[in-house]
């Protein structure tokens, strides 16, 4: 496994209590393989992804559980190395290509800077490698291109130099946050099908962070469906996409329409997430669940077995 | 296309902005004006109780006609004629469109100003799912989808025949957006609206469209109803859209990779503005600009080279 995460908690003191952005939350991920993680609004995926390469806000942190980098801990180190590994070890996608790009150097400049510091090669080589890179992500003319700042580029353009930059260490872990949700649908598909060619080709372990289920079932091996903080279900994207086992999922699922498909209505989920100060006592879907009974207001579930996933919901208890 | 009686009709309407530099800097760095033309010569009908919708890519000048109708812009040329008395928008931006210093009753009482008398606000209210009590509230107690809500009550104050909702479920998450369009949906069947419906998210039209308006480049593309676009999409833009769609069902098709990008509006390539990017383009496409006819404007098309 190259990352692998264990009852993960991330808390946020404040005035009125902590709030608890992130509960306890388990998953692993093998070379060569994406994990979707996917979720709404404030459910905590982007947390997770925050926590693991160390970049969570203060007073935001990581309050219990563990993060393994290929078998070596990295929640508690310090500053200092914690940036010599990101980089290095894990490379960074966020959503927004010019938060990641700075607008005062050229992008030959930042890929060469970038490759400098975490490989041993000469400036020569560190300027082939960066060719290579951005010839790999797919920019026409990188010779020509390099010399361009930022602004030079459109939306689609800056997310694979961003992308180059990323790669620019051989990291062995992805950290793909929204990758293509700034971007149009066309532009999606190229950059969709860049990061699967990745995973694929260098063995990397991605991990996609979207709320976006047709950009997973693209995508990604498995994935983790997120609510509220917690994992409420993780399976193959297949089966978690056409027999999803947590009524959430479900309702989810029902909730996007799909085109070819003839419907009159959509599938609806009554009321909304709970806030992070007001996450209800047992699960914390059971105020919208079509299904819930006594046991869901007091108890609240871990991930049971349920086919070939694994979903926190007392339904699975009872087979 | 043509029917009797359309509430809405777009004769060849147009509209430019002047993007040029301040006069000095003209002046000194030789520049000439510079306009861009973000919306060009697009017609079409909207007939009263049914929803087109207009979908496209950024910057396809999708937003310029539903400001151009809603009065926002005026059209630089062509003719727009609406046959109704009043129309409303609902907008994207659920934070940005709802003022945060007036209560819930104020926002929504605004577009009554016009009418005599109107509906009482709780029963506007409880038609969108909130709950009377819900008039003496301001915008931040409201989730984005309440507000989205709020914003459809306002529309709905002024009575109008049209309603035009421009990207109105975007920044929501997707199970807000399906309560969202169950609830529009509801509101046309109850109330006979009619929509004009602009999206970028082309499941999202599916869903809610009885006909499509594909735009590229300030043009409108291909037009037709939406059974037959999703079945048998003709222009080569609208096959590429459809094809770059992730899918959901996990059927493994074999997908044409997507090549390029939208060229810069400032300097649209000659002929069709498609060509540079399109598979099927010959000579003819990239000098002679195709005629809009038979619901597609495209040379391929029109040759039955596709």
């Amino acid at each position: 496994m190259i990352l692998e995460i264990k009852d993960l908690t991330v808390q946020f003191p404040t005035r009125r209590g902590i709030l608890t952005a992130v509960d306890s939350i388990s998953f692993s991920i093998a070379p060569g393989e994406v994990l979707g993680v996917v979720g709404e609004s404030g459910a905590g995926k982007s947390m997770t992804g925050l926590a693991v390469i160390g970049l969570l806000e203060p007073p935001g942190r990581i309050a219990a559980g563990e993060v393994r980098l290929e078998g070596r801990r990295i929640d508690h180190l310090k500053h200092e190395e914690m940036r010599r590994i990101r980089g290095r070890k894990i490379g960074v996608i966020f959503q927004d290509p010019l938060t990641s790009l700075n607008p005062l150097y050229t992008i030959g400049q930042q890929l060469e800077e970038t490759i400098l510091t975490h490989l041993p090669l000469n400036k020569n080589q560190a300027r082939e490698r960066a060719l290579s890179l951005l010839r790999e992500v797919g920019i026409p003319a990188p010779e020509a291109r390099y010399g361009a700042y930022p602004h030079h580029f459109s939306g689609g353009m800056r997310q694979r130099v961003v992308i180059a930059l990323a790669l620019a260490a051989e990291p062995r872990l992805l950290i793909a946050d929204e990758p293509t949700t700034a971007l149009d649908v066309s532009i999606q598909a190229q950059i969709i099908a860049l990061i699967k060619r990745l995973a694929g080709e260098r063995g990397a372990a991605v991990m996609l962070i979207t709320h976006d289920m047709g950009v997973i079932a693209e995508t990604a091996q498995r994935v983790a469906v997120m609510y509220a903080g917690r994992v409420v279900e993780i399976g193959p994207v297949r089966d978690v996409i056409h027999s999803p086992r947590h009524p959430y999922t479900v309702g989810l699922m029902g909730s996007i329409p799909k085109i070819g498909i003839r419907q009159e209505r959509l599938l609806q989920i009554e009321g909304a997430m709970p806030r992070l100060n007001a996450i209800p006592p047992g699960c914390a879907f059971n105020p919208r669940c079509p299904r819930r009974f006594e046991r869901c207001l007091v108890e609240r579930p871990d991930l049971l077995s349920a086919g070939s996933s694994r979903a926190a919901c007392w339904l699975h208890a009872l087979s | 296309m043509h029917s009797a009686n359309p509430l809405l009709k777009l004769e060849s309407v147009s509209r430019d902005f002047d993007v040029s530099q301040p006069w000095l800097n003209r002046v000194i760095e030789r520049e000439p004006r510079r306009i861009l033309r973000a919306v060009d010569r697009v017609s079409f009908e909207v007939k009263s109780g049914e929803t087109l919708a207009l979908v496209g890519e950024s910057g396809c000048g999708k937003s310029t006609v539903a400001r151009l109708i809603a009065g926002l812009y005026a059209p630089s040329e062509g003719r727009i004629e609406f046959r109704g008395r009043r129309l409303q928008m609902i907008f994207q931006d659920p934070y940005a469109s709802l003022n945060p210093r007036w209560r819930v009753r104020k926002i929504i009482a605004e577009p009554m100003i016009f009418l005599d008398g109107g509906k009482p606000i709780g029963e506007l209210l409880l038609q969108v799912g909130l709950s009377p009590d819900d008039a003496e509230r301001y915008p931040h107690e409201f989730s984005g989808g309440q507000r989205q809500r709020i914003s459809i009550a306002r529309a709905l104050a002024g009575e109008p025949e049209l309603l035009i909702c421009d990207e109105p479920t975007s920044a929501l998450d997707v199970s807000v957006q399906a309560q969202i369009l169950n609830l529009m949906a509801d509101l046309q069947d109850r109330l006979g609206l009619t929509y004009l419906f602009i999206s970028h998210n082309l499941a999202v039209v599916s869903l809610v469209a009885d006909r499509v308006g594909v735009m590229y480049l300030g043009r409108i593309v291909e037009l037709a109803n939406a059974a037959d676009l999703f079945a048998r999409p003709r222009h080569p833009y609208s096959r590429m859209l459809l094809d770059a769609l992730p899918d959901l069902g996990m059927t493994g098709k074999p997908r044409t990779p997507v090549a390029g990008e939208v060229p810069n509006p400032l300097a649209p390539p000659a002929g069709c503005p498609f060509h540079p990017r399109c598979p099927h383009a010959n000579a003819r496409c990239q000098v002679e600009v195709p005629r809009f006819a038979g619901g597609v404007a495209c040379h391929a098309v029109e040759e039955g080279r596709i």
